[in-house]
């Protein structure tokens, strides 16, 4: 995994904040050398395999499956990079990721999907290719790439292993308080 | 000392699996003195090793290896290669249940009697009565440590179980509390009592909750006259020219293919496996597959009525503290067919982690809605359906085109459900969804039926040989020394999770078996 979280992109930055006012959509910059970055989030992502704005658009897309206000980007990256890491090492991977971005684009019209302002725009241009088996696909890894992530669990409240801890025992098991 | 019996040795009893039926068979044989091999296709993981993960754990205990599906049931198009959710492990699914442990009632054995004809459903009634059973259920229940039972305290309510009671009391059910549950409540057995970790499923860390891992197992062993086997997977049962099963074949742990003969071989595979290997030993003299002339085996499979609910309010709840399934209501679980339907189903309080939730609270879904709920995750509270569902004869397990990684046939599991099964299930979330609303619910949403935990019938019990696939001891009606001693022995599956009768009618087999051994009547 070769996202750098807490690294300095002090040069790009701005151009990351320039490309979110922009678009305003996402946080996401594609510096020169075609890594993605996010300013606010402090994060890095190197694209190997994809072309930098498919790796972006999947991470769109992936907040638009499974849309969660408080869960920042880098989640949505750490649960798509396998496309990208498939697609370096498999050209029938890659050729079928870039399809699949190039239907959305295509659907979305102008702009592409990334150009698309409103969620329920992009909802509604995945809805119409919620059958193809790279949707399903995308979606059905992503149930489990996203939740399945530790570092994500306090966001939601769930507190994940307990053994270590002596279960819930002495840790409020029973400490409802309104019913 | 664990035995180690020689694989030429054709005079012991073979057992197939060492969950619930076959761990606790083997236990209760070699109390008696009986000699007893269990091959078990899974490893042998012991309980210091589980894991508080739900995907870990689902990897390191679950039945991975390929099964195909089909019918109308939901399972097939969301998990179509995934009909139920049981183990492969020493232990059995007794690593992953969640130890609720309730007898069948009276009228659930007499189906056909009770209620009457119902168009498509092959009810039948047990060829036992609840008399015969009574006493059995009473040394499972001492054997299992069950609450409520023998003075044995109930677990402490948590905090999913007190939403429910809140909703139970609203709503008028009276018979409400923190169940009978297979977990310590205090220490005993040499075992510790219950922490409320909240990992039931994923095997209890603490050994608190009942499995035949450490339980039977072991103390079968202590006796010198037990042996298990594990990566063992039994490809087919041998017999004779005159119909006696004579021993198994079996892959080990490298692939290699063994053979252990026995005098008795003892099926409890658990009610999709038992059926496939049964099939699976199809030969010149039984072409049909073994003790299949009734043409029942891997027929009537049920896998319970279920379904959830689960109801978000706005404060939390943290549901997933403390034991999995943490109470229980009923009320419902009565006869009467006024609701319409025939048949009976509790409600018991289920709670999922994080990552559980998001594959299981609506399968496929995606979007708003969906992710809505997951963001309320610590203010949900959550319920499980049980309810009897429909023995139907087109519901079966049949062998399959798609093989397994020995090459052998796999099961494919077809069902559909029955309409009294969906009248039941309506009713069900009418009544879920009212307790939580009377609670202060804000949200509440209709779970759909998980891969099946409760598998059971597909060689069921019958007076008559030309119903059903084994007599009232399990024997199968065709061969005198071969049985079934797992859940699909059930002849209807009532509306009680369903392992307190595993466990009692193969500790009342085990004394058949060895009577019958001593006896020399096989
Ligand atoms: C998550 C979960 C929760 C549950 N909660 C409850 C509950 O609260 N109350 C309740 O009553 N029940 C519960 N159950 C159901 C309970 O676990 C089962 O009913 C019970 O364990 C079934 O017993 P069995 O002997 O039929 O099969 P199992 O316990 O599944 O054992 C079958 C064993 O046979 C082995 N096997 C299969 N085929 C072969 C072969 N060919 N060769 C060698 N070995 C083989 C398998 O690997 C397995 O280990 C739950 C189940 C699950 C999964
Ligand atoms: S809640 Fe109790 S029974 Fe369940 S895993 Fe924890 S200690 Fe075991």
């Amino acid at each position: 995994m070769k996202l750098k979280v807490g690294e300095d992109h002090g040069a790009v930055s701005r151009r990351a904040f320039l490309q979110r006012s922009a678009l305003g959509v996402a946080a996401i910059a594609i510096t020169p050398a075609g890594a993605l970055i996010n300013a606010s989030e402090a994060w890095g992502l190197e694209v190997k395999g994809l072309k930098p704005q498919t790796m972006k658009t999947l991470i769109l897309v992936a907040r638009d499956i499974y849309p969660h206000d408080k869960v920042p980007d880098r989640f949505y990256a750490v649960a798509m990079k396998s496309y990208d890491d498939s697609a370096a090492k498999d050209p029938a991977a890659k050729a079928a990721t870039e399809a699949f971005v190039a239907a959305l684009d295509g659907a979305a019209g102008a702009g592409g999907y990334a150009g698309l302002g409103w969620e329920a725009e992009r909802v509604a241009v995945l809805r119409a290719m919620s059958h193809d088996p790279m949707f399903q696909t995308i979606r059905g890894g992503l149930v489990v790439s996203l939740y399945n992530n530790h570092d994500l669990w306090p966001i939601f409240g769930y507190e994940g292993e307990s053994y270590s801890k002596g279960g819930y025992l002495h840790r409020g098991f029973d400490d409802i308080d309104w019913l | 000392m664990s035995a180690k019996f020689d694989q030429n040795d054709d005079s012991v009893v073979v057992i197939v699996g060492s969950g619930a039926g076959g761990g606790t068979l083997g236990n209760e044989l070699a109390q008696k003195g009986v000699k007893a091999v269990i091959l078990e296709a899974g490893p042998r993981t012991e309980y210091t090793d589980f894991v508080n993960d739900e995907w870990e754990s689902f990897g390191q205990l679950a039945w991975k290896d390929m099964r195909t599906t089909s019918g109308d049931w939901r399972v097939h198009k969301d998990f179509p290669n995934l009909p139920a959710w049981i183990v492969k492990s020493v232990g059995g699914s007794t690593t992953h249940w969640a130890g609720a442990s309730l007898r069948l009632q009276e009228h659930e054995l007499k189906t056909a009697t009770t209620y009457g004809r119902v168009p498509g459903a092959n009810l039948l009634d047990w060829p036992i009565t609840l008399a015969d059973l009574e006493p059995y259920y009473a040394r499972a229940e001492d054997k299992m440590g069950v609450t409520r039972t023998n003075n044995l305290p109930g677990l402490p309510g948590n905090n999913n179980f007190k939403v429910l009671k809140a909703g139970a009391d609203k709503l008028g059910y009276k018979e409400c509390h923190t169940g009978r549950m297979a977990i310590n409540s205090i220490e005993r057995d040499d075992r510790n009592s219950c922490h409320q970790t909240g990992f039931c499923f994923q095997g209890c860390k603490w050994g608190a909750k009942w499995s035949t891992l450490y339980t039977e197992i072991p103390k079968g062993e202590k006796t010198g006259n037990l042996e298990v086997r594990p990566d063992s997977h039994v490809a087919h049962i041998e017999h004779d020219a005159s119909g006696k099963v004579t021993g198994v074949v079996y892959f080990d742990k490298a692939g290699k293919i063994q053979r252990q003969k026995a005098r008795i071989v003892a099926v409890a595979g658990n009610s999709i496996e038992s059926p496939r290997l049964l099939l699976n030993s199809a030969s010149s003299k039984f072409p049909d597959g073994l003790a299949n002339s009734s043409g029942q085996v891997g027929r009537n499979y049920m896998r319970h009525l279920t379904g959830s609910v689960y109801a978000v309010f706005d404060k939390p709840v943290h549901m997933y503290r403390g034991t999995t399934m943490a109470g229980i209501i009923r009320d419902e679980a009565r006869f009467d067919p006024k609701r319409g339907f025939v048949g009976g189903y509790e409600f018991e309080t289920l709670s999922l982690g994080l990552p559980f939730m998001a594959a299981f609270l609506d399968p496929g879904a995606w979007g708003r809605e969906f992710t809505a709920a997951l963001d309320s995750y610590v203010n949900m509270a959550g319920l499980w359906i049980v309810g009897e569902d429909m023995p139907q004869e087109t519901n079966r397990i049949t062998l399959s085109d798609a093989k397994d990684q020995w090459g052998l046939p796999v099961a494919n599991v077809n069902f559909d459900d029955h309409p009294n099964d969906l009248a039941m299930r309506a009713h069900a979330y009418k009544q879920g969804f009212a307790l939580y609303d009377a609670v202060g619910a804000t949200r509440t949403y209709p779970t759909p039926p998980y891969p099946s935990t409760h598998n059971l019938g597909t060689n069921r019990m019958s007076e008559n040989p030309r119903d059903g696939v084994v007599n009232k001891n399990g024997q199968t009606h065709d061969i005198k020394n071969l049985f079934v001693s797992d859940g699909s022995q059930f002849t209807t599956g009532g509306a009680e999770n369903p392992t307190l009768t595993i466990v009692s009618l193969a500790i009342r087999q085990a004394e058949f078996i060895a009577d019958q051994m001593k006896g020399n009547v096989i």
